[in-house]
């Protein structure tokens, strides 16, 4: 009992004397949120790692100045990343948030932290919400905007001439604005289109009316386990060799260890895939296959580069105390990326490659994603042109 | 409509309908006969899962590995009842109701401390992969047919049990009246805890054959078992006809209605306003159904308590 007492004023003096501390413009200080606990784990502990692994490349002094990284497990509740924000502003006084991969999440901490003198950089959530009319000078996507890939998959199946595609998404928001970023760009004639619900697991019934409605294609967003479980059954009701299959966030290298063969030949698309010829993605990959021994996924690459942009800015901008510096050194864009190519666009939001990636098996019998062309180089989003910053 | 998917569709519907009724044979019997609201029989489902994963990774046979996991199952079924369950029959069911959601708890974080947090997926061995073409045109996965099968040679089991053997004769007298079943000198102990672990078995067995086919992970039993419950509410609590012909009748709307009711809103109302209630609609008409068929009959389809 003394000992927790103890502990206890421990605690209270140094959150005391960090309040009474005035920041230092020599301090770094950077929140990083993510889910670490929960099924997404899966997608966040490889965020934190990429994360990591960055700093180490960077010696760990983003800009050559002490750098101080506090975590954060959002647990995937926004109400619990609201909590973390406040605290991270408030009491730790960061200059930058970082991470979140849920759009939910981002959209509810979005306004309290762009209003702060707080950047906020999201290093996976992108909803179309945050990228037009409500675009911040305060807020920086180093990600992607949600419709980019379906839109990609789209031009790429009106391209190869595809017709009569079957579409399949979870009834919420951004299974909506999948079918909805798909549509945009394919000009084909859609055979049915379907919402499933959120997190369910048994898609036989969804598998046979697919079925009969005889479609040359399926296009489907189903990311995490959602996917795994029905590109199971698609393969156990025997269509995987007739229909073929493609999908967008939902065959990565999270979701292919599960999948195995399953997955085998399937087409996704991606702004980034571990096998891009680059010097930074090269290093990256190979640093963190031995690292952690997985290969990387497209969360990990995103984090990564959240380090290194901040990295470049903070150098470029010769510290963190002149925002509008820093805010000029990030629009640069001009970081190291494991994308080769990246910029931003008005709204903060990328302009980048989409590729055209295949799930293979490789000789030592492990199973990832090869990069099979650019669909659409250069791409930014559509919302960009309804946000009002111009610089 | 095209006969020949609907035909498909029920296949779809009466496998999902075995396996609801393999779930809620356990609890209809545990509710029935030890008067006993028990929310942890979803864990029995998740439990069965993990171990028959296990096993059949540790044999290297899918058949052995899930054989075995059945008294392994039965084994946790028994400790369950006799150390939690057994100081909870006197009690009034919102102390079982804790007690049991309490036992779910228990149980889901038991296997992210056993198994880890991640979901575990298995597959099928190759003589189960295949599918077979039992209506034209639509091959149907081999291990479905399996389920259905199962599902319908352990149904004619309990069946049996309960009508033809003195197990069943105390069974159903004591769904009627436990009290007087007790003082005619049955050992109303063992007895409990025998019906309790035969309905973790039933449990498991479901668990065991959703394995190969979504994803086998923590929490995975509790949303099966609100369906359960409604199984057992519309057949009659205690009543084993009661729970098969209701889980039969859960799986086939549930399958058709989700399929086709936004199929036939797109004929009514605009295509984004279907696309948007058809789903919601779908998930409610099991209970629009239960609601309905409590109103004519309140104590369900097949009532097995008569006082």
């Amino acid at each position: 009992m003394s000992k927790r007492i103890i502990g206890l004023a421990i605690g209270l003096a140094t959150g005391l004397a960090l309040a009474a501390t005035p920041v230092a413009a020599e301090t770094v200080k950077v929140g990083f949120i993510t889910t670490l606990s929960g099924p997404a784990g899966i997608i966040g502990k490889p965020m934190k790692n990429a994360f990591e692994l960055g700093l180490e490349h960077v010696g760990g002094r983003l800009g050559g100045l002490d750098t101080e990284i506090i975590y954060g497990d959002d647990q995937r509740k926004p109400d619990v990343a609201k909590q973390l924000t406040n605290k991270m502003i408030k009491r730790d006084r960061v200059q930058f948030i970082s991470g979140i991969i849920w759009s939910n999440l981002l959209i509810a901490v979005h306004g309290p932290v762009t209003r702060s003198d707080t950047f906020l950089i999201s290093s996976n959530a992108g909803p179309s919400a945050v990228a037009g009319k409500k675009c911040s000078e305060n807020f920086f996507n180093v990600a992607f905007q949600n419709d980019m890939m379906p839109e990609g998959m789209g031009k790429y199946m009106t391209d190869k001439k595809i017709d009569n595609v079957y579409a399949m998404a979870p009834n919420y928001q951004a299974g909506k604005d999948m079918i909805k970023g798909f549509k945009r760009m394919f000009k084909g004639k859609i055979a049915g289109e379907v919402y499933t619900k959120l997190g369910q697991k048994d898609y036989q019934a969804e598998i046979s009316a697919l079925r009969a409605a005889k479609p040359s294609a399926v296009f489907i967003f189903l990311p995490g386990g959602m996917g795994i479980n029905f590109i199971k059954q698609y393969t156990q009701a025997g269509l995987s060799s007739k229909i073929p299959l493609y999908s967008a966030y939902t065959v990565d290298a999270i979701s292919l260890p599960a999948l195995k063969d399953a997955a085998v030949g399937t087409f996704g698309v991606q702004h980034w895939s571990p096998d891009l010829g680059n010097s930074v993605n090269r290093r990256f990959v190979a640093d963190y296959r031995k690292k952690y021994g997985k290969t990387p996924s497209f969360y990990a690459a995103q984090a990564y580069d959240t380090v290194m942009l901040l990295d470049k800015a903070i150098r470029t901008a010769g510290g963190v105390s002149d925002r509008a510096k820093l805010r000029a050194a990030m629009r640069a864009g001009d970081f190291p990326t494991t994308r080769g190519t990246f910029k931003f666009n008005n709204n903060h939001f990328p302009i980048q490659n989409i590729y055209l990636r295949e799930a293979v098996k490789e000789a030592d019998g492990s199973y990832v994603t090869k990069t099979r062309g650019v669909i659409i180089s250069a791409h930014g989003d559509s919302y960009a042109k309804s946000c009002g910053m111009k610089w | 409509m095209d006969p020949l998917l609907l035909l498909e569709q029920s296949f779809n519907g009466l496998q999902f309908g075995v396996m609801l009724f393999l779930i809620a044979a356990g609890l209809t019997l545990v509710f029935g006969v030890m008067d006993l609201v028990n929310l942890a029989h979803g864990s029995l489902v998740m439990i069965g899962a993990y171990l028959a994963t296990t096993l059949v990774a540790w044999t290297d046979s899918f058949l052995l590995g899930m054989i075995l996991a059945l008294p392994a199952t039965f084994v946790v079924g028994a400790l369950v009842e006799v150390v939690a369950l057994r100081t909870l029959y006197r009690r009034d069911h919102l102390d079982q109701v804790l007690a049991t959601f309490g036992l779910i708890l228990f149980f889901n974080e038991v296997v992210r401390i056993v198994w880890g947090p991640i979901s575990l997926y298995s597959g099928l061995p190759d003589y189960l992969s295949g599918h077979v073409e039992i209506i034209p045109g639509a091959p149907y996965p081999v291990f479905r047919l399996l389920i259905i099968a199962v599902g319908l040679a352990v149904a004619g089991i309990i069946y049996l049990i309960v009508a033809h053997t003195r197990l069943g004769m105390l069974i159903r007298a004591g769904a009627s009246n436990n009290e007087m079943v007790g003082a005619l000198g049955v050992n109303i102990k063992s007895l409990f805890t025998l019906v309790f672990a035969l309905g973790a078995v039933f449990a498991g067995l479901a668990g065991m054959m959703l394995g190969p086919l979504t994803s086998v992970e923590s929490g995975m039993g509790e949303p099966l078992l609100i369906l359960a419950f409604v199984v057992i509410i519309i057949g009659g609590i205690g009543s084993i006809r009661g729970a098969f012909i209701a889980a039969i009748v859960i799986g086939m709307v549930d399958t058709v209605g989700r399929i086709f009711l936004p199929v036939l809103l797109r004929a009514v109302v605009s295509d984004a306003a279907a696309d948007t209630a058809g789903p919601a609609l779908a998930s409610m008409l099991i209970y629009i159904l239960m609601a309905a068929i409590l109103v004519v009959r309140p104590r369900g389809l097949f009532p097995a308590r008569t006082g």
